[in-house]
């Protein structure tokens, strides 16, 4: 569960928040969506922890980002926009480095680790050095790595990017498991198709403010439209007008 | 398993497969110094022994003058190569580099000899020539040599005693030790294990910090449940290591080089036993937390790998300073320049090699002075790491 109130964050001179408030429910599927540099990543990167909001907080289970912030680390698996996965280790090292850094206990690290091997389809390449990765080889990788410690939330920054079709439909699968698991999943995009094709909630963010959120059905409403490209479109623009 | 242990765990193993890394901490570093300090010492101690048994060649102009001279220079291992030549083309000559030096024997020689004045010899030589300064240093001796016999007999003939020639007599005694006289050279040891040293940690410090950051490993890295301290202590630890590993190497290299390069030829001897290179390595690994601290915390300033490497090649050169400038300047150890890390570590070092007593005070100021500064500085690169413009 994440609830999200009246953000606001500056960087030097750039207001990249104004106001951003919303509510990812659990057993949901959450889309962030918006243009470049709409304010997509910041948000996320302050749900993560790892910048702090200027003003209003973020909640990831009832915990605060700023002031609980390992608490909601903990609970938290983090699939980044760049895989950044380290060229040098094998995918199953990739994967052991971050479930011993969630506090995996030891004797728990290897079995773990086989068992999203498995459902990932990774065993072919899970021991090889990650340097020679394709991009879907990469993606499953991260995924392994963001959810070893079977997080409660999970958010995914633009994961679809670059990826070929069916690296894509995996992942979707993926993502409504975690949905039928009773997991929180937030995801952004900047691709309406994407978001519709997933999505339970939709958030519509444009510079810096959320401009519409709700179902589908509620965002075809608001918009008068019953396209959901239009729709995306309306809204964004309709704050920059 | 701690966070601490696994950062640091997974950052030397991935570190030890980079070739760059282990090129640069463990091959380059480690044997670049020795191989150019044997080079160097065995090069030199070739020229000095050659220089030494070479026979004298000695150029003369009008040997048929002196007889009895040259009967003398020829017992004394000079070569008598008897040369026609003018004294302006003997200065030609010995200008071109044609003869190293040209002995002139005037046709005067004989007769202010024999009425008991002082006999004229020219000798051309070439001071700024420093390839034959030893040469003609020796048939400088020689000819002086020759006219103290030759005053010490007209002295006796005289009745009076030759030493009122000497009014004093000067004796040197040479107090330096054979491994004394090496520490220009040995000094220059100490310069490189610092240098190779640093080389061990630079890299990971770039990797662990800029390059984390410019393959984007950094962000998910932070939304891990561990601490920013954490996780750039066990990032520091692993730079250490590395430092380490590579100070050790560097001083095992040096004492099996020291084996086979010919010290003695250059009067000189090296205290380099198992003893004394554990020693040095005991005093100068202390040094480590300063290097890899000072080294983080340029690297988490800079925003690429590339930007990283310039910066560092600089800072490098900060502890590198006073060792050289000490090197130069022959400094004596005191306790106020133990309080500078790296010159406290050298003077200690070369104080070990030469065999000195050390002073329990010295070390006690120079542990105490770089812990300090290196505690300080692992401190500051922890608070730069909970910034957020870490992310760049």
């Amino acid at each position: 569960m994440i609830v999200v109130e009246g953000l606001r964050k500056r960087f030097g001179t750039v207001q990249a928040l104004h106001d951003v408030s919303f509510t990812a429910a659990n057993g949901r599927i959450t889309g962030l969506l918006g243009h470049n540099g709409a304010g997509k990543s910041t948000t996320l990167r302050i749900l993560s922890t790892v910048i702090r909001t200027d003003e209003g907080r973020a909640l990831v289970d009832g915990s605060d980002c700023a002031t609980e912030s390992l608490q909601v680390r903990r609970s938290l698996g983090v699939l980044p926009h760049a895989s950044g996965l380290y060229p040098h280790l094998s995918g199953r090292e990739n994967i052991h480095y971050y479930a011993r850094l969630h506090g995996l206990p030891e004797d728990q690290v290897g079995p773990a680790t086989a068992m999203l091997i498995e459902r990932l389809g990774l065993s072919e390449v899970v021991d090889r050095r990650a340097k020679g990765y394709s991009q879907g080889e990469r993606l499953k990788v991260s995924l392994a790595r963001a959810l070893i410690h079977k997080p409660r939330t999970v958010i995914l920054d633009e994961p679809t990017n670059g990826l070929d079709v069916n690296a894509v439909r995996m992942l979707r699968e993926l993502i409504r498991e975690l949905r039928t698991s009773g997991c929180c999943v937030l995801f952004s995009s900047h691709v309406m198709q994407e978001v519709a094709a997933l999505c339970d909630d939709i958030v519509i963010i444009a510079h810096g403010r959320v401009v519409v959120s709700g179902t589908p059905e509620q965002i075809l409403a608001a918009t008068h439209t019953t396209d959901l490209e239009e729709a995306f479109v309306r809204a964004a623009d309709g704050v920059a007008a | 398993m701690n966070a601490v242990t696994t950062v640091f765990r997974k950052e030397v193993l991935e570190n030890l497969r980079d070739r760059r890394v282990v090129f640069s901490a463990l091959v380059f570093g480690v044997l670049l110094a020795p191989i150019i300090f044997a080079l160097t010492t065995t090069l030199m101690s070739k020229r000095l022994i050659r220089d030494q048994d070479r026979p004298l060649k000695l150029p003369v102009v009008g040997v048929e003058h002196a007889p009895n001279l040259m009967n003398f220079l020829k017992e004394n291992g000079a070569d008598i190569v008897a040369v026609d030549l003018t004294e302006s083309s003997a200065m030609a000559a010995v200008r071109s580099g044609e003869r190293d030096f040209v002995l002139i024997v005037p046709d005067t020689y004989g007769d202010k000899l024999k009425t008991g004045g002082s006999a004229p010899l020219d000798f051309i030589v070439d001071t700024s020539n420093s390839g034959t300064s030893s040469g003609a240093n020796r048939a400088q001796r020689l000819l002086n040599a020759y006219g103290q016999q030759l005053a010490t007999l007209r002295l006796l003939v005289r009745g009076v005693s030759p030493e009122v020639l000497q009014p004093i007599d000067v004796r040197t005694l040479d107090i330096a030790t054979p491994a004394g006289r090496s520490l220009l050279i040995l000094g220059m040891m100490t310069y490189f294990c610092f240098m190779s040293m640093l080389m061990g940690g630079f890299y990971l410090a770039i990797d662990t910090t800029a390059g984390e950051r410019e393959r984007g490993s950094l962000e998910p890295l932070l939304s891990l449940p561990i601490s920013r301290e954490a996780l750039i202590l066990g990032k520091i630890l692993a730079t250490s290591a590395y430092m380490a590993v590579s100070l050790l190497l560097t001083l095992i290299a040096f004492s099996i080089v020291l084996l086979f390069v010919p010290l003695e030829a250059l009067g000189m001897s090296a205290n380099f036993g198992p003893r004394i290179v554990l020693s040095i390595f005991a005093i100068m690994v202390t040094f480590v937390p300063v290097g890899a601290g000072l080294m983080t915390i340029v690297a988490s300033f800079t925003r690429s790998n590339r930007e990283a490497q310039t910066w560092l090649s600089f800072v490098m050169m900060i502890p590198m300073a006073p060792v050289l400038f000490a090197v130069v300047n022959n400094t004596k150890p005191s306790v106020p320049l133990m309080a500078i890390p790296s010159l406290s570590q050298h003077l200690i070092a070369t104080g070990l090699m030469r065999g000195d007593q050390i002073a329990l005070g010295h070390v006690a100021a120079s542990l105490a002075s770089t812990l300090l500064l290196g505690a300080l500085l692992i401190w500051v690169a922890t608070r730069l790491y909970r910034r957020e413009a870490i992310l760049g």
